[in-house]
């Protein structure tokens, strides 16, 4: 409601004063959670470049005097897990070798998934894709012990293939709401045109679903990339020696040193271990909204 | 020659629901068929059906004379084009037409030589290397078709496929379809809510209401012999005059009186004496209330009437009058000197006249 009495102008030179003050509140306040966020970080690798004399005799948020590279070189090298002094690198390699195979197959069979129970409505259809629904709801802690039983079972217990499959099933769930709920939006029509054309059920998905699938497709990998390269429950349940992911590596380094600990190489470490994740999200993260949001398909 | 589409005794239920009941419809090669009626009828639903794309529950189906009741949609011999055009977004323009040949198998050249045809037939040439999202509606409309042409099958079914085009647009895609099917010689089926298409396009109506056949014939048979209220309701714009009316029988052929609100009934005898019951409903088409004057004929007769309303709508003028409690409508010539509140002299043309019984809404004569 404008004031009659007051001249035009003048409210909108008053609105506009208004507006931009609150905009430079709204950077303000944008910059103090970011800088909030960022100060682990920031210690995180201010530590890891300096020497353990520095780190007791200096202050927490100080700059190293002398940047080096040696905690991280122990780390990536020859940081002990309990009696080996392998570093993160063997276990590093183990996450990747699980992590990408995994992070593969949840999301194909997620796409499949998506696309039966979206596109090729059979009787029950509804009832199957809930329970999957459930799926992404029950506790890790819940499966445990069934799934190791299942992995005894099936002779793949403490391997990297079982954890492979633990995470797969794991993430069904979560991959197969993604692609369903990006397939409903496209019409059926195109199903149906294409099954006129003489296309069968996986050459519809391989030439018209999967094409058209590149935005669901990074949001289902950051996903599940995230969740499969920071596991700790699964992996710390269902490896041994030689099979663990770099995080129960890092969780050793940083619990089993005797002695003074050496945090500049369990910082260094610690990034090592989050680099990957870091990673997916900058080079992928901006088809990551665009994928959130994205739904409809304009023909 | 075997009928190119012969529907037997088809019932489609979803559950319980009876979607289509009894459908029983023959075309020969050649027919531009069009299923019409209002939303919800089962036209679509009997589309998909004859497309394979549902599942029949009950009666068989066949094209060109092959059973086709549980054979798979791309081994039906037929192409479809979609109300939402449903072309493959990823692919060009190129892609999407040759998709059915490439999944089918057939060689390179035979594809590069067909796309071309359909390409210059269409005049989508210069579209070639688009992707949909970069075409306008009628250039998808037309792309869409080019799908189907050219597969060259039995039987093109046709989905509403003006239904999402600018009244403009939709009058030329009207009449290229029309001209298609000359050139052609195609056998089509084609799905419509919209009357006027199915009179301009069809040579053989089908009308639907709730899942049942209410009248098949050709265009002209569904104009001037509707089968029952509805058809007659349904087909024709402005829809044709239906009046309750009171009948009796005497030497010189049947007395027909309309009540009227104001003044005596109108009286009107029809030399052709049908025998009728005494309650009736009367349908008479506007076109067949003219001026008084300007319409001769051995069964036009005369009764002044008073205008409620005049519509001139430039060719013609639209005048509404009260008979039997309804909203009549003439169609007049444009120079028509009637005018609203006067009274005029109208002339009933009877031999055009169609009786409907009052209870059961079917056509009495």
């Amino acid at each position: 409601m404008t004031d009659l009495s007051m001249p035009q102008t003048q409210t909108r030179t008053q609105s506009a004063t208004g507006k931009i003050a609150l905009r430079w509140l709204l950077y303000v306040l944008l910059g103090l959670f970011a800088l909030y966020y960022l100060m682990p970080l920031f210690v995180m690798l201010t530590t890891s470049l300096k020497s353990l004399e520095e780190i007791r005799t200096g202050s927490l948020i100080s700059l190293p005097r002398e940047v080096s590279f040696d905690a991280w070189k122990t780390a990536w090298a020859s940081a002990c897990t309990g009696i080996q002094c392998e570093g993160l690198r063997p276990y590093f390699w183990n996450s990747v070798l699980i992590a990408v195979p995994a992070v593969a197959i949840s999301t194909l069979l997620g796409a499949l998934n998506g696309y039966v129970v979206a596109q090729w409505k059979f009787k029950g259809a509804n009832i199957i894709f809930s329970l999957m629904l459930f799926g992404c709801f029950i506790p890790f802690q819940v499966v445990l012990l069934p799934m190791a039983r299942v992995l005894g079972l099936m002779e793949i217990a403490g391997t990297i293939p079982g954890l492979i499959f633990v995470h797969v099933v794991y993430g069904l769930g979560f991959t197969t709401l993604f692609f369903r709920n990006y397939y409903v939006t496209i019409p059926a029509e195109l199903t149906k045109a294409a099954r006129v054309d003489g296309a069968g059920f996986l050459r519809i998905f391989w030439s018209i679903f999967l094409p058209l699938s590149l935005p669901i497709i990074v949001v289902t990998v950051i996903w599940q990339f995230t969740q499969i390269w920071n596991d700790f429950l699964f992996g710390v349940s269902f490896s041994e020696a030689g099979t663990q992911p770099v995080t129960v590596a890092l969780n050793n380094i940083v619990n089993s040193t005797t002695g003074v600990k050496e945090y500049n190489v369990d910082m260094a470490a610690a990034i090592i271990a989050g680099l990957p994740t870091l990673l997916v999200y900058v080079v992928a993260g901006k088809y990551f909204i665009r994928g959130l949001t994205a739904g409809s398909v304009k023909g | 020659m075997a009928p190119i589409l012969d529907i037997n005794k088809l019932y489609k239920n979803y559950g319980n629901v009876e979607i289509l009941k009894d459908i029983n419809i023959s075309i020969e090669p050649g027919d531009f068929l069009v299923l019409v009626g209002p939303s919800g009828c089962g036209k679509s639903t009997l589309l998909n059906c004859i497309a394979g794309l549902e599942e029949i529950t009950d009666g068989t189906l066949a094209i060109g004379g092959k059973d086709m009741t549980h054979v798979s949609p791309k081994d039906r011999d037929i192409a479809m084009v979609f109300q939402s055009y449903a072309l493959y977004p990823t692919m060009s323009v190129a892609k999407n037409i040759t998709f059915g040949m490439k999944v089918r198998g057939v060689d390179q050249s035979t594809q590069d030589a067909k796309l071309k045809e359909v390409a210059s037939l269409l005049q989508i040439e210069q579209l070639l290397n688009r992707r949909p999202s970069q075409l306008s509606g009628g250039q998808r409309q037309r792309v869409a078709m080019g799908r189907a042409l050219v597969r060259d099958p039995k039987l093109f079914l046709f989905d509403e496929p003006l239904s999402n085009l600018d009244a403009k647009l939709r009058v030329e895609m009207r009449s290229e379809i029309k001209k298609l099917h000359q050139t052609l010689d195609a056998s089509i089926v084609y799905v419509t809510h919209d009357q006027i298409e199915a009179m301009t396009l069809a040579t053989k109506i089908v009308v639907l209401k709730g899942g049942i056949v209410q009248q098949i014939g050709s265009p002209a048979e569904i104009y001037n012999n509707p089968a029952n209220l509805f058809v007659a309701d349904f087909m024709g714009s402005p829809a044709m005059n239906l009046i309750p009316a009171r009948a009796s029988s005497n030497g010189a052929g049947t007395q027909i009186s309309i009540a009227r609100e104001s003044g005596d009934p109108v009286v009107l005898t029809d030399a052709r004496a049908p025998q009728l019951p005494q309650d009736v409903i009367l349908g008479l088409r506007p076109e067949d209330i003219a001026e008084a004057g300007f319409r001769a004929g051995a069964d036009v007769q005369e009764a002044s009437c008073l205008v409620d309303m005049v519509e001139p709508a430039g060719a013609d003028t639209y005048v509404v009058s009260e008979l039997g409690g309804k909203q009549v409508t003439a169609r007049l010539h444009a120079e028509t000197s009637a005018q609203a509140g006067h009274m005029l002299n109208l002339a009933f043309d009877m031999s055009k006249v169609s009786y409907f019984a009052k209870e059961t809404g079917e056509r009495l004569n």
